[in-house]
């Protein structure tokens, strides 16, 4: 039984909170972290006997703030500060702190963490690494694993990270609203890329994969806790719940990824269905669609389906439309023509997808629909050419593979069969 | 007499707990509902969404619907309601009429539950037939 578990989970869900109060404090990345980092020493040695405090990130705040003065002091030779056993113990000291924690102050350290992650500066790999570093607090090691990169590259690359945004200018005062609400886009747009960077398996284990999604759904949730009415943040943390419900079915026994239609639904987690659904719920209510909510609303009918016979083919085709004039782009309008070939048939479908042609001649799964399309019509010779062009586009073993199987069956039944699958 | 016992902690503490430890935890009180049940002495256990799920209907004059839980800390908790509804519209209606029946000041908070277990106890406190 491992009895410590709680302060394990204490100093990781105070650290977002903390690390943002201490980098407001000492404006300097590396000062906040050894900062931090003193703190959370602190509180392994003193919290299993003193138990933990009542508000665990001012604890930290203060703790970690003291030593890092100390530190100071220490080298121009003044007195220290009491040491934070006495500390821990002193309401007073929680109460001092607690004006500066409440409401908007602490809500803008959280976003100013976030939001420095994400400078503009830094290539889209670095903002999710840093990220993973400084919010997360995942060790070097971890990340490196993640990204299948050496520790000696990664440590680099996060450290290269902070020394650009070290020189760019970090906004420390209190933001508008509009710089707000700008950096909140941003932040979002982060935490998506990090959740595909685990979703998508083209690399490492799935269980170092798992934890970037679990980091990214813990970031939204922080998020969305910082913004409650904020709609985009709703859909985009329930589009990550989502699509993360799946995640024990995606996989087959050899890793290759199985198709939504093919899944093992008993395999779906229901719970976070429902909290991605309430989610939707809430979010739709408001009326200001928006590309998270309506791919969140698109995943939520998809997970609503006992069987893949049962989905709402209909409510996916008017949820897409609406994406395709929020968001047009010829892959939006692609995924429509799949709800279309369930509601209007193939040759539909396909007089839809053949003008995309040029703008996705280099896409995979343009050909491999397309291909699957032909399949159903019976045009086995035209669906075999676009089959071969999506096995070579393919980016994965398991992408690939997929085609193969339907290759396969064409060779079979090499006789045009039944247009209609069952 | 009857006790409810009300479950508080940092939602971002338990969602940082590892598999390990959150497996742990739900066997340990496994062990005591069972123990409670069998001594038929548990009524219905919820486990709620987070609070990121969460609506509150604000009573008063003007009735308000926000995105979030309950936050007033001059208000204490006073009771709750399991109601089934099919949307989360539905469920506001709901509030909306208890907050007809009792109109004023005060909220209902309205969290989805992720989990019920109804260990029956209402049943058991019938007086027989």
């Amino acid at each position: 039984m491992n009895d410590l578990g709680w302060i394990d989970a204490a100093l990781a869900s105070a650290r977002p909170q903390a690390m943002g109060a201490l980098l407001r404090y000492f404006r300097d990345l590396d000062t906040a972290e050894e900062a931090f980092q003193e703190a959370c020493l602190r509180a392994l040695r003193t919290w299993p006997q003193n138990g933990p405090p009542r508000d665990a990130a001012a604890w930290l705040i203060l703790v970690g703030r003291n030593a890092a003065m100390d530190d100071v002091r220490r080298r121009v030779k003044q007195v220290a500060l009491p040491d934070e056993t006495a500390i821990s113990n002193l309401d007073d000291a929680e109460s001092e702190l607690a004006e500066r924690l409440d409401g908007a102050h602490y809500r803008d350290d959280i976003l100013r963490l976030l939001f420095i992650c994400c400078h503009p500066e830094l290539p889209a790999t670095q903002q999710i690494a840093l990220a993973l570093r400084i919010v997360c607090g995942l060790s070097v090691k971890q990340i490196a694993r993640a990204f299948l990169v050496g520790e000696a590259a990664m440590e680099q690359r996060i450290t290269r990270a902070k020394a650009r945004i070290a020189k760019a200018e970090v906004p420390f005062e209190a933001p508008g609203p509009a710089e707000r609400a700008e950096r909140v886009a941003a932040v979002a747009a982060m935490i998506y890329l990090l959740f595909n960077e685990g979703y998508s398996a083209s690399g490492g284990t799935v269980h170092v994969r798992v934890q970037l999604c679990e980091e990214a759904i813990r970031l939204a949730r922080l998020l969305l806790r910082l913004f409650p009415a904020e709609t985009e943040i709703m859909g985009l943390t329930a589009l990550l719940l989502l699509q993360h419900a799946r995640a024990g079915a995606r996989l087959d026994a050899e890793n290759n990824i199985v198709l939504l239609e093919d899944q093992d639904r008993r395999l779906w987690n229901r719970e976070l269905i429902a909290e991605g659904s309430a989610l939707v719920d809430k979010a739709l209510r408001h009326q200001q669609a928006g590309p998270y909510q309506v791919q969140a609303a698109i995943a939520a009918v998809h997970a609503q389906a006992a069987a893949p016979e049962d989905t709402d083919w209909a409510e996916i085709d008017r949820l897409y439309e609406i994406l395709e004039a929020l968001q047009p782009s010829p892959v939006v309008t692609l995924n429509r023509a799949v709800a279309i070939a369930k509601l209007q048939g193939p040759a539909q479908a396909l007089s839809m997808i053949e003008p995309l042609a040029a703008r996705l001649g280099g896409y995979f799964h343009f050909f491999g629909l397309k291909g699957a399309l032909l399949m159903q019509l019976g045009r086995a010779e035209e669906a075999r050419a676009a089959f071969d062009r999506a096995i070579a586009l393919a980016d994965s073993a398991a992408e690939a593979a997929h085609i193969r199987l339907h290759l396969d069956r064409l060779a079979k039944d090499s006789a045009p069969r039944d247009s209609t699958r069952a | 007499m009857l006790y409810a016992i009300l479950c508080y902690n940092s939602e971002d503490a338990i969602g940082s707990w590892s598999k390990d430890y959150h497996d742990e935890t739900m066997a340990r009180l496994a062990v005591v509902q069972d123990r409670l049940d069998k001594q038929g002495r548990l009524g219905p256990v919820a486990r709620l969404l987070p609070t990121t799920a969460a609506t509150t209907l604000r009573k008063g004059r003007e009735e308000m619907v926000i995105d979030g839980p309950f936050a007033e800390t001059k208000e204490q908790l006073l009771g709750f309601f399991i109601v089934d509804c099919a949307s989360l519209d539905a469920a506001i209606e709901t509030a909306k009429d208890l907050a007809k029946a009792n109109p004023g000041t005060g909220s209902y908070e309205i969290r989805p539950v992720a989990e019920l277990h109804d260990y029956h106890l209402a049943e058991q406190r019938k007086p027989a037939a």
